[in-house]
């Protein structure tokens, strides 16, 4: 199932969307470019649950603070519901895009009772009276599972679980139309983990919400999202849908990747990936695919030209692989 | 309407906050000395009137330099003795409570005032902000607080109002360093994200969610400062400069009693003690105040 | 092969304002050198405490207590601080999380490496030097002669882990501890970690600890392995034994817990383990697991329940028989 059919606008899409900061080199030296995000163009469609896979430094969450309007791209435009998020004041885009945190011991102020936090949203919005706002907080926490006598107590008196229930209600109090997870559960235990991922599962389909699920974890990806997006560097590697992704992975990383995936099987022994051991210096990029001095299948063509975007029915794949215009200019 | 994975969320982790506070309240020796001492100073102030057996401005030129009540030729008729001019030393030391804590209070809320906003407004906004404040906050510190205050002093002529105002205008630096560190510190945490995903306003989301989290920090620094404003009153006032005669400031009074301070060296001693003890009440109050409130405490 | 580690009944108390917490309560468990030996648990069970005990390392206000705690037949507990601190980093080593913090930022990579050599051999810097090239270069880091005038942020955080692990290896340890050593890593990184430790451990025949919350490596690099669950170890036994057979309720639900590509089916609840880990402070009675457990019965809240033997290395602790317990996870599976 991937999403609304066809011809409806999609709810949030990027056009080669980027971002790029300026870093101080030291006293002398000019500052240096970081293109954290590099032209990025993805389209969710209602009810979609994308799932944004990376490593550490791919941009992932520059691009979700981008995506909720904390973050002005310094090139490319970001459409929500086919108006530019520029031109749009911060009011109305938090009415429609909510974003829930990886840790729960920094997402919620020390200093305010549950209660205050989830209502948060209500009060800036001005929905409703004193009591108004109390009965709709209540009913969040419902809603959520957390019991209602901790609407006064504070969150260094909750579990890391349920501080993250916090952080869901918070999000969905105004019923926002896209929520973005920001690796949710990868400061869960694992028993904690699965309650929460349930629980996404079961407000998904009772509130009609659509998700970014970024996360590094594949085989949470692989349960939760209709659709998984690749990232490498600031740039998308590979788009398609969950099955087929899983299924056939074409960019070399996506293979990487998925075959680091240690599942709990016991036979099986460690997994070869075969990825070099040169890490990639997002101030330094390599030339051409930026991905080719760890490739295991990297040719002569990779080092010096970058490949294009290639989309077909099974989805986006950046790869010369797959080029043939590559291929021919690789035999000559 | 409620979900499957409802089952079992049950448990809150700890007894009532009430409860804990209460504990960790009485248990915490530094702070409720701190507590007892400035309250009593501040009953002493308050009820300056009431206490004081005599006027502390009534002069009585053949009663000067009486021992206090300790000595073989002192009475209870003035158990601190007189000064210079015959005035009931305790009397004095009553009323100079009030002045003390005046210039403590007012001073380090002007300074705090400044000092909070502009390291506020550097920590959040950070870029050219930031360098403005910086560069702000570097001037101040190149000035010799003393000198300036002097020379001020000098020019304005010194009166409580003038004295209050000088200091309140210059101490209000190390307010703005740890407001702005800290600030910076508790913008890159989530829930400033989350406040801006919300839509909420620059300024609600400074006052509402900043500002109380950087408060434990700045407890510390009210105190600090309170202490220090009253003792560089204290000091501008034993050189001449600061609050003047016949005002009972017991700066002055130690600068007025330095003339005597080998014959009859209790009228230095005593409101020296009492501002040490002022200043030592002020810093054990505020770290106990911090201890108490910081958020890791409650649970 | 002989036990390199043997624990027995080990005991760790903290005198909090409120009580005392018992966050590792008679946990036993013994390591052969050229095994893996696996500790499982969800943050708050007390396994990082019990690696920290092991090796004398807890704070202040912590108490230590034990049956018998011996390393390659000598006894640690009557051990004075000196003696241990000789053992420690020579013939023990521990390997942490994260290496940010793990490794000083102030002094070279090299200058840590060498200084790790020369406690406890002592000799010339020159033959600290080469061995810290040698062992750079065994963990896979390429031109070690340069890296080690490089400092801590000047490199990645798997090649930070890569220079946890030479230096642990400096003094040729019989047995190594490591506490999550791949939580903080990337999971491409993970992999090639994980077959380093491998590879290190068959070549140099040490005993490995492997103190994680991820099932995923426990499946794949343990030998043996113990769950640990409110500071008790509540199941253990070989690695094929614990993923095919679990036997304690909780071993079974975590595992259910878990999304396995393939297998779980998408769209689907995951299964989960409702409530929270009980209050370790004060006296524990009956079954910790009961508040959660859902095949709960009158008798696990009586007294404490033992562990119970079913072979030398496979212990549970249930009131459940065996049959019982393989019976609750063919239903669970349905």
């Amino acid at each position: 199932m991937s999403g609304a059919a066809p011809g409806t606008r999609p709810i949030l899409e990027t056009k080669a969307v980027a971002c790029r900061f300026m870093v101080s080199a030291g006293m002398f030296r000019a500052a240096r470019p970081l293109h954290a995000v590099n032209g990025v163009s993805l389209s969710l469609a209602k009810g979609d649950v994308l799932g944004l896979v990376g490593e550490s430094g791919c941009g992932k969450s520059t691009l979700a603070k981008m995506l909720l309007g904390l973050v002005p791209p310094t090139a490319g435009e970001i459409l929500y519901e086919g108006e530019r998020m520029a031109g749009l004041d911060r009011i109305a885009i938090a009415r429609g895009i909510q974003p829930i945190f990886q840790d729960p011991y920094s997402s919620l102020n020390p200093r305010k009772t549950i209660g205050a936090i989830i209502g948060l949203p209500l009060r800036v919005h001005r929905v409703g009276a004193a009591a108004d706002v109390r009965r709709k907080v209540e009913a969040m926490m419902d809603l959520v599972g957390l019991a209602r006598r901790f609407y006064g107590l504070y969150p260094s008196q909750l579990s890391g679980g349920q501080r993250q229930r916090v952080a869901i209600a918070r999000a969905l109090i105004m019923r926002p139309e896209l929520v973005i997870c920001d690796e949710p559960t990868s400061a869960l235990d694992v028993s904690v983990q699965s309650q929460i991922l349930n629980l996404l599962q079961d407000l998904r389909t009772e509130l009609g919400l659509t998700y970014l699920l970024i996360s590094h974890n594949l085989a949470v990806v692989e349960h939760m999202a209709t659709r998984v997006a690749v990232m490498y560097l600031g740039r998308i590697v590979e788009e398609a849908d969950t099955a087929t992704l899983f299924a056939t992975p074409r960019h070399p990383y996506t293979q990487a990747l998925l075959a680091s995936v240690l599942t709990p099987e016991p036979r099986l022994g460690l997994p070869d990936i075969g990825l070099g051991a040169s890490f990639p210096n997002p101030l330094d990029p390599p030339p051409g695919c930026s991905f080719h001095p760890r490739c295991p299948q990297a040719m002569a063509v990779c080092r010096s030209v970058a490949p294009r975007p290639l989309a077909d029915a099974a989805g986006r794949v950046e790869c010369h692989l797959y080029d043939e215009a590559a291929a021919l200019e690789e035999a000559s | 309407m409620a979900i499957e994975s409802l089952a079992g969320i049950d448990q809150i982790l700890e007894p009532s906050a009430g409860a804990l506070l209460r504990r960790r309240v009485f248990g915490h020796a530094g702070f409720l000395i701190g507590l007892v001492i400035i309250l009593a100073i501040l009953a002493v102030a308050l009820l300056a009137p009431v206490l004081a057996p005599y006027d502390p401005y009534d002069q009585n030129l053949s009663q000067r330099l009486i021992n206090p009540v300790w000595f073989d030729n002192g009475s209870w008729a003035h158990p601190l003795g007189t000064d210079q001019l015959g005035r009931d030393y305790l009397s004095r030391l009553i009323y100079g409570a009030r002045i003390s804590l005046l210039i403590g209070t007012v001073a380090a809320t002007i300074s705090g005032l400044i000092g909070t906003s502009l390291g506020l407004a550097a920590g959040y906004f950070g870029g050219r902000v930031d360098m403005a404040v910086t560069f702000i906050i570097t001037t101040r510190l190149a000035m010799p607080v003393i000198l300036v205050a002097l020379a001020v002093v000098a020019l304005a002529g010194g009166s409580l109002q003038v004295v209050i105002l000088v200091l309140g205008l210059l101490l209000w630096d190390r307010f703005a360093v740890v407001t702005r560190s800290t600030t910076m510190q508790v913008r890159a945490l989530d829930y400033v994200a989350a406040a801006r995903a919300t839509g909420c306003s620059t300024l609600r989301i400074v006052l509402a969610e900043i500002l109380p989290n950087i408060m434990n920090a700045l407890i510390v620094v009210v105190t600090l400062e309170m202490a220090q404003a009253i003792l560089l009153e204290a000091a501008l006032s034993f050189l001449g400069l600061g609050v003047q005669p016949p005002l009972p400031s017991w700066g002055l009074m130690v600068a007025e009693g330095k003339e005597y301070m080998f014959f009859s060296p209790w009228v230095i001693t005593i409101p020296g003690v009492a501002l040490f003890t002022l200043v030592l009440a002020i810093n054990l109050l505020g770290d106990g105040v911090r201890d108490l409130t910081a958020p890791e405490n409650r649970s | 092969m002989s036990a390199i580690l043997e624990v027995e009944a080990l005991d760790v108390k903290i005198p909090l304002a409120h009580g005392i917490l018992h966050p590792v309560r008679k946990v036993s468990f013994s390591v052969a050198r050229g095994e893996t030996f696996c500790i499982v648990g969800e943050s708050g069970c007390g396994k990082s405490l019990t690696s920290l005990a092991i090796m004398d390392l807890l704070p202040k206000r912590a108490q230590r207590t034990a049956g018998r705690l011996a390393f390659a037949g000598t006894d640690l507990l009557g051990l004075a601080a000196r003696r241990m601190e000789d053992i420690r980093g020579d013939r023990m080593a521990m390997i942490f999380q994260e290496p940010m913090t793990s490794l000083n930022p102030s002094y070279t990579v090299g200058n840590q490496l060498e200084e790790a050599f020369l406690r406890h051999r002592g000799g010339k810097r020159g033959a600290a030097r080469e061995r810290a090239v040698f062992l750079l270069e065994k963990v896979g880091i390429s031109a070690a002669g340069s890296r080690l005038g490089q400092y801590p942020h000047q490199l990645s955080g798997g090649l930070r882990q890569r220079v946890m692990i030479a230096m642990a290896l400096m003094c040729g340890p019989e047995l190594i501890i490591a506490d999550e050593p791949t939580t903080a890593l990337d999971v491409t990184i993970q992999a090639q970690i994980l077959h380093l430790l491998a590879a290190l451990q068959r070549e140099f025949d040490m005993g490995v600890v492997l103190i994680t919350h991820d099932l995923g490596i426990v499946a794949r690099v343990a030998t043996r392995v113990a769950i640990m669950y409110a500071g008790q170890i509540v199941e253990t036994g070989t690695v094929d034994e614990i993923f095919s057979r679990p036997l304690h309720p909780y071993t079974q639900g975590l595992l259910r817990c878990i999304p396995v590509p393939g297998r779980t089916r998408r769209g689907e609840h995951l299964g989960s383990i409702p409530g929270l880990v009980p209050n370790l402070v004060g006296e524990q009675r009956g079954c910790s697991f009961r508040n959660r457990c859902p095949h709960e019965f009158a008798a696990c809240a009586g007294s404490n329940v033992a562990l119970k033997s079913l072979a030398p290395e496979r212990a549970y602790r249930c009131l459940l028989s065996p049959a019982q317990c393989a019976t609750n996870a063919l239903e669970a599976a349905e």
